[in-house]
Protein backbone atom coordinates (compact mmCIF):
# COMPACT_ATOMS: atom_id res chain seq x y z
CA UNK A 1 0.00 0.00 0.00
CA UNK A 2 2.98 2.69 1.35
CA UNK A 3 5.00 1.63 -1.85
CA UNK A 4 2.19 2.02 -4.50
CA UNK A 5 0.92 5.45 -2.81
CA UNK A 6 4.04 7.12 -3.32
CA UNK A 7 4.04 5.77 -7.05
CA UNK A 8 0.57 7.26 -6.96
CA UNK A 9 1.57 10.43 -5.67
CA UNK A 10 4.44 11.15 -8.10
CA UNK A 11 1.39 10.11 -10.93
CA UNK A 12 -0.49 12.42 -9.57
CA UNK A 13 2.40 15.12 -9.49
CA UNK A 14 3.58 14.47 -13.20
CA UNK A 15 -0.14 14.41 -15.01
CA UNK A 16 -1.19 18.03 -12.72
CA UNK A 17 2.09 19.42 -13.86
CA UNK A 18 1.17 18.06 -17.66
CA UNK A 19 -2.60 18.96 -16.98
CA UNK A 20 -0.89 22.75 -16.21
CA UNK A 21 0.96 23.24 -18.85
CA UNK A 22 -1.22 21.70 -21.70
CA UNK A 23 -4.35 23.66 -20.26
CA UNK A 24 -2.52 27.00 -19.50
CA UNK A 25 -2.43 27.34 -23.50
CA UNK A 26 -5.81 26.39 -24.16
CA UNK A 27 -7.32 30.22 -25.54
CA UNK A 28 -10.03 31.66 -23.64
CA UNK A 29 -11.74 31.13 -26.58
CA UNK A 30 -12.52 27.49 -26.23
CA UNK A 31 -12.71 27.67 -22.10
CA UNK A 32 -16.45 26.11 -21.86
CA UNK A 33 -15.87 23.18 -24.39
CA UNK A 34 -13.03 22.26 -22.73
CA UNK A 35 -14.58 21.98 -19.49
CA UNK A 36 -17.40 19.91 -20.85
CA UNK A 37 -14.24 17.55 -22.56
CA UNK A 38 -12.48 17.27 -18.93
CA UNK A 39 -15.89 16.62 -17.23
CA UNK A 40 -16.34 13.63 -19.87
CA UNK A 41 -12.77 12.75 -19.39
CA UNK A 42 -13.24 12.63 -15.61
CA UNK A 43 -16.20 9.97 -15.64
CA UNK A 44 -13.18 7.62 -16.45
CA UNK A 45 -14.92 6.94 -12.87
CA UNK A 46 -16.74 4.54 -14.72
CA UNK A 47 -14.25 2.07 -14.63
CA UNK A 48 -14.32 2.18 -10.66
CA UNK A 49 -18.26 1.69 -10.56
CA UNK A 50 -18.15 -1.32 -13.22
CA UNK A 51 -16.06 -3.55 -11.21
CA UNK A 52 -17.33 -2.66 -8.32
CA UNK A 53 -21.44 -3.09 -9.57
CA UNK A 54 -19.92 -6.69 -11.90
CA UNK A 55 -17.95 -8.13 -9.54
CA UNK A 56 -21.05 -8.25 -6.61
CA UNK A 57 -18.87 -8.60 -3.50
CA UNK A 58 -22.11 -7.42 -1.81
CA UNK A 59 -25.46 -6.50 -2.57
CA UNK A 60 -24.88 -2.64 -1.25
CA UNK A 61 -21.72 -2.64 -3.65
CA UNK A 62 -23.99 -3.87 -6.47
CA UNK A 63 -26.74 -1.36 -6.04
CA UNK A 64 -24.15 1.78 -5.50
CA UNK A 65 -21.96 0.55 -8.41
CA UNK A 66 -24.85 0.42 -10.68
CA UNK A 67 -26.41 3.85 -9.98
CA UNK A 68 -22.86 5.42 -9.91
CA UNK A 69 -21.98 3.46 -13.91
CA UNK A 70 -25.54 5.38 -14.85
CA UNK A 71 -24.14 8.39 -13.74
CA UNK A 72 -21.13 8.51 -14.98
CA UNK A 73 -22.04 6.78 -18.39
CA UNK A 74 -24.68 10.11 -18.79
CA UNK A 75 -21.80 12.35 -18.45
CA UNK A 76 -19.29 10.30 -20.65
CA UNK A 77 -22.25 10.18 -23.46
CA UNK A 78 -23.73 14.12 -23.13
CA UNK A 79 -20.21 15.26 -22.56
CA UNK A 80 -18.84 14.26 -25.26
CA UNK A 81 -21.78 14.83 -27.67
CA UNK A 82 -21.98 18.73 -26.66
CA UNK A 83 -18.46 19.00 -26.55
CA UNK A 84 -18.67 18.42 -30.24
CA UNK A 85 -21.71 20.44 -31.15
CA UNK A 86 -20.33 23.29 -29.57
CA UNK A 87 -16.80 22.76 -31.52
CA UNK A 88 -18.72 21.92 -34.56
CA UNK A 89 -19.78 25.79 -34.33
CA UNK A 90 -16.81 27.54 -34.50
CA UNK A 91 -16.00 28.37 -37.56
CA UNK A 92 -13.14 30.64 -39.14
CA UNK A 93 -13.61 33.38 -41.70
CA UNK A 94 -10.63 32.88 -43.56
CA UNK A 95 -11.02 30.32 -45.84
CA UNK A 96 -9.68 26.84 -45.43
CA UNK A 97 -5.77 25.93 -45.83
CA UNK A 98 -5.54 23.50 -48.72
CA UNK B 1 -12.36 -15.42 -21.78
CA UNK B 2 -8.84 -16.31 -22.96
CA UNK B 3 -6.41 -15.47 -20.11
CA UNK B 4 -4.32 -13.63 -22.41
CA UNK B 5 -7.03 -11.05 -23.64
CA UNK B 6 -7.73 -10.28 -19.75
CA UNK B 7 -4.92 -11.02 -18.38
CA UNK B 8 -4.06 -8.05 -16.07
CA UNK B 9 -0.95 -6.76 -18.13
CA UNK B 10 -3.30 -6.57 -21.19
CA UNK B 11 -5.52 -4.55 -18.88
CA UNK B 12 -3.11 -2.28 -17.45
CA UNK B 13 -1.54 -1.16 -21.02
CA UNK B 14 -4.98 -0.73 -22.51
CA UNK B 15 -5.22 1.50 -19.62
CA UNK B 16 -1.97 2.92 -20.41
CA UNK B 17 -2.84 4.24 -23.81
CA UNK B 18 -6.26 5.33 -22.88
CA UNK B 19 -3.82 7.45 -20.44
CA UNK B 20 -1.83 8.70 -23.34
CA UNK B 21 -5.67 9.45 -25.66
CA UNK B 22 -6.49 11.53 -22.79
CA UNK B 23 -3.50 13.91 -22.60
CA UNK B 24 -3.39 13.94 -25.95
CA UNK B 25 -7.41 15.25 -26.01
CA UNK B 26 -6.39 18.08 -24.12
CA UNK B 27 -3.63 18.54 -26.26
CA UNK B 28 -5.61 18.92 -29.13
CA UNK B 29 -8.29 21.22 -27.81
CA UNK B 30 -5.86 24.15 -28.20
CA UNK B 31 -6.82 24.74 -31.50
CA UNK B 32 -9.81 25.42 -32.85
CA UNK B 33 -8.82 23.61 -36.06
CA UNK B 34 -7.84 20.62 -34.29
CA UNK B 35 -9.96 20.39 -30.62
CA UNK B 36 -12.62 18.24 -32.85
CA UNK B 37 -9.75 16.11 -33.16
CA UNK B 38 -9.37 16.00 -29.80
CA UNK B 39 -12.89 14.78 -28.58
CA UNK B 40 -12.57 11.61 -31.13
CA UNK B 41 -9.18 10.95 -29.25
CA UNK B 42 -11.14 11.23 -26.09
CA UNK B 43 -13.98 9.14 -27.37
CA UNK B 44 -11.14 6.50 -28.38
CA UNK B 45 -9.72 6.35 -24.80
CA UNK B 46 -12.76 6.38 -23.29
CA UNK B 47 -13.93 3.18 -25.09
CA UNK B 48 -10.53 1.40 -25.21
CA UNK B 49 -11.03 2.09 -21.17
CA UNK B 50 -13.98 0.48 -20.73
CA UNK B 51 -13.55 -2.08 -23.12
CA UNK B 52 -10.63 -2.78 -20.91
CA UNK B 53 -12.71 -3.05 -17.55
CA UNK B 54 -15.05 -5.34 -19.38
CA UNK B 55 -12.44 -7.81 -19.82
CA UNK B 56 -11.52 -7.93 -16.08
CA UNK B 57 -11.85 -11.49 -14.37
CA UNK B 58 -15.12 -12.43 -13.07
CA UNK B 59 -17.43 -9.48 -13.85
CA UNK B 60 -21.22 -10.23 -13.91
CA UNK B 61 -22.69 -8.13 -17.14
CA UNK B 62 -26.25 -7.91 -15.82
CA UNK B 63 -26.14 -4.92 -13.81
CA UNK B 64 -23.23 -3.41 -15.37
CA UNK B 65 -25.28 -3.59 -18.96
CA UNK B 66 -28.51 -2.37 -17.61
CA UNK B 67 -26.56 1.11 -15.93
CA UNK B 68 -24.09 1.70 -19.39
CA UNK B 69 -27.68 1.75 -21.50
CA UNK B 70 -29.53 3.77 -18.56
CA UNK B 71 -26.69 5.98 -18.95
CA UNK B 72 -26.93 6.58 -22.58
CA UNK B 73 -30.37 7.31 -22.38
CA UNK B 74 -29.78 10.10 -19.98
CA UNK B 75 -26.53 11.05 -21.57
CA UNK B 76 -27.98 12.00 -24.64
CA UNK B 77 -30.52 14.57 -24.13
CA UNK B 78 -28.37 16.08 -21.63
CA UNK B 79 -25.71 16.14 -25.25
CA UNK B 80 -28.37 17.97 -26.88
CA UNK B 81 -29.21 21.15 -24.65
CA UNK B 82 -29.02 24.61 -26.10
CA UNK B 83 -26.20 26.56 -25.85
CA UNK B 84 -27.70 29.00 -23.17
CA UNK B 85 -28.66 25.81 -21.25
CA UNK B 86 -24.70 24.83 -21.25
CA UNK B 87 -23.41 26.43 -18.14
CA UNK B 88 -26.80 24.53 -16.14
CA UNK B 89 -25.86 21.48 -17.97
CA UNK B 90 -22.04 21.74 -17.12
CA UNK B 91 -22.85 22.01 -13.31
CA UNK B 92 -24.90 19.22 -13.32
CA UNK B 93 -22.43 16.87 -15.02
CA UNK B 94 -20.13 18.02 -12.15
CA UNK B 95 -22.86 16.72 -9.47
CA UNK B 96 -22.83 13.21 -11.78
CA UNK B 97 -19.60 13.19 -11.78
CA UNK B 98 -19.25 13.39 -7.90
CA UNK B 99 -22.49 11.25 -6.93
CA UNK B 100 -19.96 8.56 -8.59
CA UNK B 101 -17.30 9.28 -6.60
CA UNK B 102 -19.24 9.30 -3.83
CA UNK B 103 -21.27 6.09 -4.55
CA UNK B 104 -18.03 4.14 -5.45
CA UNK B 105 -16.22 5.68 -2.20
CA UNK B 106 -18.80 4.23 -0.04
CA UNK B 107 -18.95 0.94 -1.29
CA UNK B 108 -15.51 0.58 -0.83
CA UNK B 109 -15.60 1.85 2.61
CA UNK B 110 -18.44 -1.15 3.49
CA UNK B 111 -16.57 -3.49 1.59
CA UNK B 112 -13.09 -2.76 3.62
CA UNK B 113 -14.32 -2.24 7.36
CA UNK B 114 -13.83 -2.58 9.41
CA UNK B 115 -9.92 -3.17 8.93
CA UNK B 116 -9.18 -0.20 6.29
CA UNK B 117 -5.38 1.38 6.73
CA UNK B 118 -5.05 4.60 8.18
CA UNK B 119 -3.51 5.74 4.88
CA UNK B 120 -6.70 4.17 3.38
CA UNK B 121 -9.00 5.14 5.03
CA UNK B 122 -7.43 9.33 4.95
CA UNK B 123 -7.57 8.81 0.81
CA UNK B 124 -11.32 7.68 0.91
CA UNK B 125 -12.21 10.41 3.55
CA UNK B 126 -10.96 12.89 1.17
CA UNK B 127 -12.79 11.40 -1.71
CA UNK B 128 -16.08 10.89 0.11
CA UNK B 129 -15.77 14.87 1.44
CA UNK B 130 -14.57 16.30 -1.80
CA UNK B 131 -17.26 14.15 -3.92
CA UNK B 132 -20.40 14.73 -1.98
CA UNK B 133 -19.65 18.77 -1.33
CA UNK B 134 -19.15 18.77 -4.92
CA UNK B 135 -22.46 17.01 -5.16
CA UNK B 136 -24.60 19.17 -3.75
CA UNK B 137 -22.80 22.62 -4.13
CA UNK B 138 -22.91 21.70 -8.10
CA UNK B 139 -27.02 20.86 -7.86
CA UNK B 140 -27.41 24.11 -5.97
CA UNK B 141 -25.55 26.11 -8.62
CA UNK B 142 -27.38 24.11 -11.47
CA UNK B 143 -30.48 25.31 -10.01
CA UNK B 144 -29.60 28.77 -9.82
CA UNK B 145 -28.07 29.02 -13.32
CA UNK B 146 -31.49 27.43 -14.32
CA UNK B 147 -33.10 29.68 -11.71
CA UNK B 148 -35.49 27.16 -10.22
CA UNK B 149 -34.12 28.77 -7.45
CA UNK B 150 -33.51 32.46 -6.22
CA UNK B 151 -30.64 33.74 -7.88
CA UNK B 152 -30.10 36.45 -5.27
CA UNK B 153 -27.19 35.71 -2.51
CA UNK B 154 -28.23 34.91 0.58
CA UNK B 155 -26.59 36.07 2.91
CA UNK B 156 -26.29 36.52 6.90
CA UNK B 157 -23.85 37.40 10.03
CA UNK B 158 -21.37 34.99 11.03
CA UNK B 159 -21.96 32.67 7.62
CA UNK B 160 -18.57 32.24 7.34
CA UNK B 161 -18.21 30.94 10.67
CA UNK B 162 -20.68 28.40 10.24
CA UNK B 163 -19.52 26.92 6.93
CA UNK B 164 -15.92 26.76 8.40
CA UNK B 165 -16.95 24.66 10.96
CA UNK B 166 -19.62 22.28 8.95
CA UNK B 167 -16.52 21.98 6.80
CA UNK B 168 -13.91 21.60 9.95
CA UNK B 169 -16.73 18.96 11.54
CA UNK B 170 -16.52 16.88 8.49
CA UNK B 171 -12.70 16.55 8.80
CA UNK B 172 -12.81 16.19 12.49
CA UNK B 173 -14.72 12.83 11.37
CA UNK B 174 -12.75 11.91 9.19
CA UNK B 175 -9.67 12.04 11.65
CA UNK B 176 -11.52 10.15 13.78
CA UNK B 177 -12.04 7.31 11.64
CA UNK B 178 -8.51 7.34 10.30
CA UNK B 179 -8.00 6.19 14.11
CA UNK B 180 -11.01 4.52 14.19
CA UNK B 181 -12.34 2.45 11.25
CA UNK B 182 -14.13 0.23 12.75
CA UNK B 183 -16.94 3.03 13.73
CA UNK B 184 -18.87 2.41 10.99
CA UNK B 185 -21.57 3.80 12.03
CA UNK B 186 -19.78 7.49 11.92
CA UNK B 187 -19.53 6.87 7.66
CA UNK B 188 -23.23 8.45 7.21
CA UNK B 189 -22.17 11.74 8.56
CA UNK B 190 -18.62 11.80 7.07
CA UNK B 191 -21.32 12.21 3.66
CA UNK B 192 -23.92 13.95 5.77
CA UNK B 193 -21.81 16.40 6.74
CA UNK B 194 -19.87 17.85 3.50
CA UNK B 195 -23.52 17.09 1.88
CA UNK B 196 -24.69 20.16 3.99
CA UNK B 197 -21.37 21.81 3.20
CA UNK B 198 -22.13 21.93 -0.22
CA UNK B 199 -25.60 23.40 0.09
CA UNK B 200 -24.19 25.97 2.54
CA UNK B 201 -20.96 26.62 0.34
CA UNK B 202 -23.20 28.00 -2.88
CA UNK B 203 -26.24 29.59 -0.93
CA UNK B 204 -24.63 33.15 -0.49
CA UNK B 205 -23.46 33.22 -4.01
CA UNK B 206 -25.37 35.18 -6.88
CA UNK B 207 -25.76 35.13 -10.81
CA UNK B 208 -22.85 37.00 -11.46
CA UNK B 209 -20.20 34.73 -9.54
CA UNK B 210 -21.35 31.65 -11.19
CA UNK B 211 -18.28 31.19 -13.49
CA UNK B 212 -16.01 30.80 -10.59
CA UNK B 213 -18.24 28.98 -8.77
CA UNK B 214 -18.73 26.55 -11.76
CA UNK B 215 -14.50 26.50 -12.30
CA UNK B 216 -14.36 25.80 -8.64
CA UNK B 217 -16.90 22.77 -8.82
CA UNK B 218 -14.83 21.58 -11.61
CA UNK B 219 -12.07 21.34 -9.83
CA UNK B 220 -13.02 19.53 -7.04
CA UNK B 221 -14.85 16.97 -9.10
CA UNK B 222 -11.50 16.33 -10.64
CA UNK B 223 -10.04 15.91 -7.13
CA UNK B 224 -12.15 13.94 -5.70
CA UNK B 225 -11.75 11.25 -9.04
CA UNK B 226 -8.19 11.52 -8.45
CA UNK B 227 -8.28 10.12 -4.64
CA UNK B 228 -11.09 7.59 -5.99
CA UNK B 229 -7.63 7.14 -8.33
CA UNK B 230 -5.76 6.52 -5.28
CA UNK B 231 -8.16 4.00 -3.33
CA UNK B 232 -8.55 1.56 -6.14
CA UNK B 233 -4.87 2.15 -7.59
CA UNK B 234 -6.12 3.06 -10.67
CA UNK B 235 -3.14 5.48 -12.51
CA UNK B 236 -5.84 6.57 -15.15
CA UNK B 237 -8.43 7.66 -12.89
CA UNK B 238 -5.51 9.54 -11.21
CA UNK B 239 -4.21 11.13 -14.39
CA UNK B 240 -7.97 11.96 -15.19
CA UNK B 241 -8.75 13.16 -12.20
CA UNK B 242 -5.81 15.54 -12.10
CA UNK B 243 -6.08 17.12 -15.45
CA UNK B 244 -9.34 17.68 -14.72
CA UNK B 245 -8.23 19.46 -11.57
CA UNK B 246 -5.64 21.34 -13.01
CA UNK B 247 -7.92 22.44 -15.65
CA UNK B 248 -10.64 23.49 -13.01
CA UNK B 249 -7.77 25.30 -11.12
CA UNK B 250 -6.57 27.37 -14.13
CA UNK B 251 -10.70 28.54 -14.94
CA UNK B 252 -10.85 29.41 -11.33
CA UNK B 253 -7.62 31.82 -10.85
CA UNK B 254 -8.46 33.37 -14.23
CA UNK B 255 -12.25 33.53 -13.30
CA UNK B 256 -11.57 35.07 -9.85
CA UNK B 257 -8.98 37.56 -11.59
CA UNK B 258 -11.45 38.89 -14.14
CA UNK B 259 -13.83 39.21 -10.77
CA UNK B 260 -11.39 40.88 -9.13
CA UNK B 261 -11.37 38.24 -6.05
CA UNK B 262 -8.43 36.88 -4.34
CA UNK B 263 -7.85 34.03 -4.91
CA UNK B 264 -8.55 32.50 -0.75
CA UNK B 265 -11.76 34.84 -1.50
CA UNK B 266 -12.11 31.82 -4.30
CA UNK B 267 -11.01 29.08 -2.06
CA UNK B 268 -13.31 29.27 0.34
CA UNK B 269 -16.06 30.25 -0.95
CA UNK B 270 -16.64 33.11 0.77
CA UNK B 271 -17.79 35.39 -2.21
CA UNK B 272 -20.59 37.72 -3.16
CA UNK B 273 -20.69 39.57 -0.04
CA UNK B 274 -19.18 42.71 -0.66
CA UNK B 275 -20.89 44.56 -3.58
CA UNK B 276 -23.94 45.63 -2.75
CA UNK B 277 -23.35 48.21 -0.03
CA UNK B 278 -21.31 50.38 -2.77
CA UNK B 279 -23.14 53.36 -5.08
CA UNK B 280 -26.53 52.24 -3.77
CA UNK B 281 -27.43 56.23 -3.59
CA UNK B 282 -25.34 57.08 -6.50
CA UNK B 283 -27.21 60.56 -8.61
CA UNK B 284 -29.35 58.97 -11.13
CA UNK B 285 -29.65 62.66 -12.71
CA UNK B 286 -27.12 63.91 -15.10
CA UNK B 287 -27.47 64.25 -17.95
CA UNK B 288 -26.53 61.67 -21.18
CA UNK B 289 -27.07 62.02 -24.63
CA UNK B 290 -29.22 59.38 -26.49
CA UNK B 291 -29.53 58.50 -29.78
CA UNK B 292 -32.27 56.34 -32.23
CA UNK B 293 -31.45 53.64 -34.60
CA UNK B 294 -31.02 55.64 -37.72
CA UNK B 295 -28.48 58.18 -35.75
CA UNK B 296 -26.33 54.63 -34.45
CA UNK B 297 -26.99 53.30 -37.99
CA UNK B 298 -25.48 56.34 -39.64
CA UNK B 299 -22.14 56.76 -37.27
CA UNK B 300 -21.65 52.72 -37.79
CA UNK B 301 -21.57 52.88 -41.54
CA UNK B 302 -19.02 56.41 -41.43
CA UNK B 303 -16.78 54.26 -39.43
CA UNK B 304 -13.96 51.86 -40.27
CA UNK B 305 -13.41 49.60 -37.21
CA UNK B 306 -15.94 48.94 -35.18
CA UNK B 307 -16.12 46.90 -31.63
CA UNK B 308 -19.20 45.06 -30.33
CA UNK B 309 -18.83 44.34 -26.84
CA UNK B 310 -21.65 41.81 -25.94
CA UNK B 311 -22.00 40.68 -22.18
CA UNK B 312 -24.37 38.11 -20.51
CA UNK B 313 -27.76 40.53 -21.29
CA UNK B 314 -27.19 39.94 -25.42
CA UNK B 315 -27.72 36.33 -24.76
CA UNK B 316 -30.47 37.02 -22.28
CA UNK B 317 -32.34 38.48 -24.80
CA UNK B 318 -31.69 36.46 -27.54
CA UNK B 319 -29.95 39.27 -29.51
CA UNK B 320 -27.04 37.20 -31.06
CA UNK B 321 -28.53 36.28 -34.23
CA UNK B 322 -29.29 40.04 -34.55
CA UNK B 323 -25.70 41.12 -33.45
CA UNK B 324 -24.72 38.84 -36.54
CA UNK B 325 -26.58 40.39 -39.09
CA UNK B 326 -25.51 43.50 -37.91
CA UNK B 327 -21.97 42.00 -38.18
CA UNK B 328 -22.70 40.78 -41.61
CA UNK B 329 -23.95 44.40 -42.85
CA UNK B 330 -21.20 46.26 -41.59
CA UNK B 331 -18.59 43.55 -42.72
CA UNK B 332 -20.03 43.57 -46.05
CA UNK B 333 -19.29 47.51 -46.39
CA UNK B 334 -15.85 46.98 -45.90
CA UNK B 335 -16.67 48.08 -41.59
CA UNK B 336 -13.83 45.88 -39.66
CA UNK B 337 -15.63 44.66 -37.12
CA UNK B 338 -14.25 42.84 -33.81
CA UNK B 339 -16.24 41.48 -31.11
CA UNK B 340 -14.77 41.94 -27.50
CA UNK B 341 -14.84 38.82 -25.00
CA UNK B 342 -14.65 39.92 -20.93
CA UNK B 343 -13.55 36.43 -19.50
CA UNK B 344 -16.75 36.74 -17.34
CA UNK B 345 -19.30 37.62 -20.48
CA UNK B 346 -21.31 34.95 -19.72
CA UNK B 347 -22.18 32.46 -16.81
CA UNK B 348 -19.03 29.96 -17.35
CA UNK B 349 -15.79 30.69 -18.87
CA UNK B 350 -15.77 31.01 -22.42
CA UNK B 351 -19.47 30.96 -22.53
CA UNK B 352 -19.71 34.29 -24.77
CA UNK B 353 -17.76 32.79 -27.29
CA UNK B 354 -20.02 29.29 -27.63
CA UNK B 355 -23.30 31.80 -28.38
CA UNK B 356 -21.16 33.81 -30.81
CA UNK B 357 -20.40 30.76 -32.59
CA UNK B 358 -23.26 29.70 -32.48
CA UNK B 359 -24.52 32.66 -34.61
CA UNK B 360 -22.10 31.31 -36.88
CA UNK B 361 -20.06 34.58 -35.87
CA UNK B 362 -16.30 32.92 -37.15
CA UNK B 363 -14.18 32.82 -34.00
CA UNK B 364 -11.10 34.62 -35.32
CA UNK B 365 -13.28 37.81 -35.01
CA UNK B 366 -13.83 36.70 -31.09
CA UNK B 367 -10.95 38.34 -29.04
CA UNK B 368 -10.24 38.19 -25.69
CA UNK B 369 -9.62 40.94 -23.48
CA UNK B 370 -5.81 41.43 -23.71
CA UNK B 371 -5.80 41.13 -27.40
CA UNK B 372 -8.73 43.78 -27.36
CA UNK B 373 -7.48 46.00 -25.11
CA UNK B 374 -4.30 47.87 -26.91
CA UNK B 375 -7.33 48.23 -29.88
CA UNK B 376 -9.64 50.36 -28.67
CA UNK B 377 -7.57 53.94 -29.35
CA UNK B 378 -8.11 53.00 -32.85
CA UNK B 379 -11.57 52.14 -32.81
CA UNK B 380 -13.80 54.12 -34.30
CA UNK B 381 -17.32 52.82 -32.53
CA UNK B 382 -17.38 50.60 -29.72
CA UNK B 383 -21.01 49.11 -29.37
CA UNK B 384 -21.95 47.41 -25.96
CA UNK B 385 -24.92 45.57 -25.72
CA UNK B 386 -26.14 44.15 -22.68
CA UNK B 387 -22.90 44.49 -20.54
CA UNK B 388 -22.37 46.56 -18.29
CA UNK B 389 -19.46 46.50 -15.54
CA UNK B 390 -16.83 45.06 -17.52
CA UNK B 391 -17.18 48.48 -19.32
CA UNK B 392 -17.25 50.62 -16.06
CA UNK B 393 -13.87 52.84 -16.54
CA UNK B 394 -14.28 53.40 -12.66
CA UNK B 395 -12.53 49.92 -12.25
CA UNK B 396 -9.55 51.86 -13.72
CA UNK B 397 -10.00 55.56 -12.14
CA UNK B 398 -11.88 55.54 -8.40
CA UNK B 399 -10.44 53.37 -5.69
CA UNK B 400 -13.33 54.03 -3.55
CA UNK B 401 -15.79 52.14 -6.03
CA UNK B 402 -16.60 48.30 -5.42
CA UNK B 403 -14.96 47.44 -8.65
CA UNK B 404 -11.73 48.87 -8.04
CA UNK B 405 -9.25 47.14 -9.84
CA UNK B 406 -11.21 44.64 -11.99
CA UNK B 407 -10.01 44.39 -15.18
CA UNK B 408 -12.26 46.07 -18.21
CA UNK B 409 -12.34 46.39 -21.43
CA UNK B 410 -11.33 49.80 -22.47
CA UNK B 411 -14.56 51.09 -24.37
CA UNK B 412 -14.31 54.34 -23.32
CA UNK B 413 -10.80 54.83 -25.40
CA UNK B 414 -13.10 54.07 -28.59
CA UNK B 415 -13.80 57.59 -30.57
CA UNK B 416 -17.38 57.12 -29.99
CA UNK B 417 -18.75 54.80 -27.52
CA UNK B 418 -22.92 53.26 -27.98
CA UNK B 419 -24.49 51.49 -25.02
CA UNK B 420 -27.54 49.70 -26.13
CA UNK B 421 -29.18 49.21 -22.51
CA UNK B 422 -33.09 49.45 -21.76
CA UNK B 423 -32.84 52.10 -19.02
CA UNK B 424 -30.54 54.20 -16.90
CA UNK B 425 -31.06 51.89 -14.00
CA UNK B 426 -27.93 50.48 -12.96
CA UNK B 427 -26.21 46.81 -13.23
CA UNK B 428 -26.02 43.67 -11.98
CA UNK B 429 -23.91 44.54 -8.91
CA UNK B 430 -25.98 48.04 -8.82
CA UNK B 431 -22.70 50.06 -9.64
CA UNK B 432 -23.40 53.06 -11.10
CA UNK B 433 -21.08 53.33 -14.48
CA UNK B 434 -19.38 56.86 -15.27
CA UNK B 435 -19.17 55.85 -18.80
CA UNK B 436 -22.98 56.10 -19.58
CA UNK B 437 -22.61 59.99 -18.68
CA UNK B 438 -18.80 60.74 -21.11
CA UNK B 439 -19.37 63.53 -24.02
CA UNK B 440 -18.44 60.51 -26.47
CA UNK B 441 -21.03 57.98 -25.18
CA UNK B 442 -24.55 57.25 -26.57
CA UNK B 443 -27.42 55.96 -25.00
CA UNK B 444 -29.12 53.59 -27.19
CA UNK B 445 -32.35 52.88 -25.02
CA UNK B 446 -34.55 49.58 -25.96
CA UNK B 447 -34.53 45.96 -25.96
CA UNK B 448 -30.80 44.90 -27.37
CA UNK B 449 -32.56 42.48 -30.22
CA UNK B 450 -35.18 44.88 -31.14
CA UNK B 451 -32.68 47.67 -31.54
CA UNK B 452 -30.67 45.79 -33.31
CA UNK B 453 -32.66 45.03 -35.79
CA UNK B 454 -33.74 48.29 -36.60
CA UNK B 455 -30.02 49.32 -37.30
CA UNK B 456 -29.86 46.48 -39.63
CA UNK B 457 -32.72 47.64 -41.29
CA UNK B 458 -31.67 50.96 -41.31
CA UNK B 459 -28.13 50.22 -42.61
CA UNK B 460 -29.77 47.65 -45.46
CA UNK B 461 -32.36 50.29 -46.04
CA UNK B 462 -29.91 52.70 -46.66
CA UNK B 463 -27.99 50.44 -49.10
CA UNK B 464 -30.77 49.65 -51.53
Amino acid sequence: MKADLITSLYVFMLAAFIGFEVIRRISPLLHTPLMSLTNALDAIAVVGAIILAGEGKSRLAILLGSIAIVAATSNIVGGFLITDRMLKMFKSSRPQKP
Amino acid sequence: MTSILASDTTIELIYLAATALFILALKLMGSPKTARHGVWAGEAGMVLAVAGTLLHHGIDYKWVAISLVLGTIIGIPLGLVQMTAVPQRTALSHAFGALCVTLVGTAEFYLRAPAVPPLMMAVLSLEVILGSLTFTGSLMAAGKLQEVLPQRPITYKGQNFVNLAVLASAIAVAAYLVVHPDRTGLFPVLIGVPLLFGVLMIVPIGGADMPTVISLLNSYAGLSAAAMGFVLDSKLLIVAGALDGASGFILSVNMSKAMNRSFSNVLFGAFGQEHAAGAAGAEQTRPVRSATPEEAAAILSAANKVVIVPGYGMAVAQAQHKVRELYDTLSKRGVDVKFAIHPVAGRMPGHMNVLLAEADIPYDKLLDMEEINPEFPQTDVALVIGANDVTNPAARSDPSSPIYGMPILDVDKARTCMVIKRSMSPGFAGIDNPLYYLDKTLMLFGDAKQFVGAIVRELTGAHG
